[in-house]
């Protein structure tokens, strides 16, 4: 019996190691989710966002080190009738993973396709500047102009998220530019890339890329359970780590943790300002009051939810904009001070007063409101808890709720049963164009006041006069300017209340080259097609 | 055995003392912050170190005791009395009443618990103190807890009801109402008492399950269901093992409980 045991633990030893060798230059890390598609056309999940990134080929690719656009599929391109029109001029001689040739037809046939309102594709939302047709219209056999019926601001930049299909093709999207394909798909488990054999790339020394041969994605939810694997050495790679795992990881193995810095991604409060909300008109006014939104913002200290929260991970938020976006930050602006007695001045001006440590309103109330956010998602909480502790410094009693994610959406975007919220926000894009939904006040995601008819206060008409302004012009500077602007006035009135900036943590085994972690994403893998493992380093050289 | 008993009731005792003494033996105020000092190890100040947030632990696991230990009878004691009520009643009475008290026992079995809970507690007013939730959670529990109880009491009753002194009662004339409270009620009692304590470690437990969905007490009161909550770092655990005082006294308690549970039914 002992002898079984032996032989088959051997066995499967043996098994392992040969499989492990046939996966020596295979790339492995998670998804959270099973893709929705793999039409490129028809992305709106990150898994499929995922995918589309590692197998399209796109015209211009915004380099996620520099920020700056880099010519791909099209050598050159010019914007011309002030963002109304976009020329490109193609690279020749290059073939889809199929071996079908690219074309400036396949141009046309993918902005066609894109823009077909019964493919109802979320990528398309970016080009939808008026009302008309998207013409796309090829310029000899290499070269494709597309024109729209309105200007659009940052028009190059959105061809980053294009990936361009075959017209001719069989396989019809499965057939790629990008430097991997598509190769085995087990639902619910993992999904394998192959590398594209005619990927068009070269390294400096003429070696086609990518150097890895395969990528294989593994969908797996639970994030405890991918730092396991990380750790066994059965993952490469992890996006977006957690900055407790992050700890966790940088003390026992502190080779594989890297910190890129701050990210895109910041953690807010709002109130909620909805006039027709179910919520005592006492309380309205308190959250429509400027000077009450500012005095909670410099009660709060972020630099100890930066501390002990993010154990160091984070910086304290300015805006909407992080120091990560370059060229869109507002350089001017610093975080709200830590300021307590400066928060009660300002409580003061409103006829609020500290009573045996309770703060009561002009009225006789005793401020007091909830603040809620979403179960289960420790780092909210625990800032929720801190702010709670802050808050009791200028008499402010807070009321933490944890509510489950469909109860929390129901209440900020539905019914407007809500005081106070916690949440994140995630700017995928670098240009502010893509959070009109934001700001406009007639926007659905304008959180503290949604759907306005009309701006209800004169910051907010001013804000979508900006916006708009910024949105029509393709002048880079006069853009930067209105958005500048736009930054000041939220820093001012305060309806979002930056708390933290998170920085950018990932795991990355040491085994792995070439891997830049940046703060945008997909944060370590944007190089893909460069990154190789040390032991396949010489034979690349 | 007697032996056993003896301990666990004394250690129910002290932990119940410490825990109603809380204001007089934590050396600190639960929900302070010491944010110069998050996640220390114990020390003299810090009996069992501080959380990631500075607070004491020590402090929080008496209030926290506090908390689960009262709530937790208070809600088995709802339970029991709905489960009186309901099952009593139905096997005593039988008939029509009994049929639909059966349906609704298993109907309230049936149901999914965790996500019952979870939208009762979305549907509460946001506006409630840490101590209102805590009372609401409790109360939810021992509202929706009486269901399995109320099957053993109803099999209860209904042998009592065909037993030599209920059918003499009932030929002396008295009336139903009062063979029910007097004769059928005061016999139920040890059935009713067994599925008490067996009630206040399942909702012991509850609480805490709920507390680690992040759904159970609201900060900053603590309750050993939040205080559990740190265990899921288990690197951390490793590394700080005192983390695992409220794991410990926890299965304490429900062990405590157990065996004087089995001391009674072996008494019966």
């Amino acid at each position: 019996m002992k002898r079984s045991i032996q032989l088959l633990v051997f066995c499967s030893g043996l098994v392992g190691s040969i499989l492990l060798a046939q996966s020596g230059n295979e790339l492995r890390f998670c998804i959270r989710s099973e893709p929705k598609t793999f039409n490129p056309v028809l992305v709106d999940d990150e898994s499929s966002e995922t995918i589309r990134y590692l197998t399209g080929g796109v015209l211009i690719r915004v380099n996620r080190l520099t920020q700056e656009l880099e010519s791909e599929l099209a050598l050159s391109w010019k914007v011309a009738d002030g963002g109304r029109k976009i020329t490109f001029k193609l690279r020749e001689g290059i073939l889809f993973s199929d071996g079908t040739p690219f074309a400036a037809d396949d141009v046309a046939y993918t902005m066609q396709l894109l823009m077909d309102p019964k493919v109802n594709s979320p990528t398309a939302d970016s080009f939808r500047s008026g009302s008309g047709v998207v013409k796309a219209s090829m310029v000899g056999t290499h070269g494709v102009s597309i024109a729209f019926p309105a200007p659009i601001a940052g028009l190059e930049r959105l061809f980053d998220q294009v990936a361009i299909l075959s017209s001719r093709s069989p396989r019809k999207e499965m057939a790629v530019l990008g430097p991997f394909m598509v190769s085995e798909y087990k639902p619910g488990s993992q999904i394998l890339l192959q590398r594209n054999p005619h990927y068009w790339k070269r390294d400096e020394k003429g070696k086609r890329l990518p150097y890895l041969d395969s990528v294989r994605l593994e969908i797996q939810q639970n994030r405890e359970t991918e730092l396991l694997r990380f750790e066994r050495g059965q993952l490469h790679l992890i996006n977006n780590l957690d900055a407790i795992l992050f700890d966790r990881l940088a003390t026992e193995s502190p080779s594989a943790a890297r910190d890129a810095g701050p990210s895109l991604e910041s953690e807010q409060m709002w109130f909620n300002q909805v006039s027709s909300s179910p919520i005592p008109d006492y309380k309205k006014a308190w959250f429509r009051s400027m000077n009450f939104r500012r005095a909670i913002s410099e009660a709060v200290n972020r630099e100890d939810l930066c501390r002990m929260v993010y154990m160091g991970h984070a910086t304290p938020a300015v805006g909407p904009i992080p120091p990560a976006n370059r060229f869109w930050f507002n350089q001017v602006l610093k975080p709200h001070s830590y300021d307590v007695s400066g928060a009660l001045r300002r409580l003061e001006k409103e006829e609020f007063r500290l009573q045996q440590g309770t703060l009561l309103d002009r009225e006789g109330h005793s401020v007091e409101f909830s603040l809620i956010t979403n179960s289960g998602n420790k780092s909210r909480e625990r800032m929720a808890t801190m702010v709670q502790q802050d808050l009791k410094q200028i008499g402010i009693r807070l009321n933490v709720v944890t509510l489950d994610f469909p109860s929390l959406i129901e209440r900020i975007s539905r019914n407007f049963n809500y005081e106070a919220c916690l949440l994140g926000l995630v700017n995928a894009d670098l240009d502010p164009s893509s959070q009109m939904n934001v700001w406009l006040s007639s926007a659905s995601n304008h959180q503290w006041n949604p759907n306005q008819k009309a701006p209800e206060t004169t910051w907010e008409a001013e804000i979508d006069r900006l916006m708009q302004a910024q949105a029509s012009s393709v002048d880079p500077r006069k853009r930067k300017a209105c958005f500048d602007k736009v930054q000041q006035i939220v820093w001012e009135e305060a309806p979002f209340i930056y708390l933290v900036t998170k920085n950018s943590l990932a795991a990355i085994s040491p085994q792995l080259k070439n891997v830049t972690p940046v703060p945008l994403r997909p944060q370590t893998y944007w190089n893909v097609e460069r990154l190789c493992f040390v032991e396949n380093l010489a034979a690349n050289r | 055995m007697k032996v056993l008993r003896i301990i666990s009731l004394g250690v129910l005792g002290l932990v119940f003392l410490a825990s109603l003494l809380a204001d007089v033996v934590a050396p600190a105020p639960y929900s302070k912050q010491y944010r110069e000092a998050p996640n220390a190890p114990p020390s003299r100040q810090f009996p069992l170190g501080t959380d990631e947030l500075g607070r004491d632990r020590f402090s929080r696991l008496l209030y926290g005791s506090r908390v689960s230990l009262l709530l937790a009878p208070a809600a088995a004691l709802l339970s029991t009395l709905g489960a009186a009520v309901i099952g009593g009643t139905a096997g005593y009475w039988g008939k029509w009443w009994e049929r639909m008290a059966v349906t609704l026992t298993d109907l309230f079995l049936s149901l999914p618990w965790l996500f019952l809970l979870l939208t009762v507690r979305a549907l509460l007013p946001l506006n409630v103190s840490p101590l209102a939730s805590v009372v609401v959670t409790f109360s939810l529990l021992g509202l929706l807890g009486w269901a399995s109880s109320a099957r053993v009491v109803r099999a209860g009753a209904r042998s009592l009801r065909s037993s030599d002194f209920v059918l003499q009662a009932r030929a002396g004339g008295c009336l139903k109402r009062r063979i029910f409270f007097v004769q059928i009620l005061p016999n139920l009692k040890p059935v009713l008492s067994a599925q008490f304590w067996i009630s206040v470690p399942a909702f012991i437990l509850a609480e805490a399950n709920l507390g680690l969905l992040g759904l159970g007490v609201a900060e900053p009161l603590p309750s050993w269901g939040n205080l559990l909550r740190e265990l899921e770092n288990y690197s951390a655990v490793r590394s700080n093992p005192w983390l695992l005082a409220p794991l410990f006294l926890l299965v304490a308690v429900v062990s405590c409980f157990q065996i004087l549970l089995s001391g009674e039914e072996s008494f019966q």
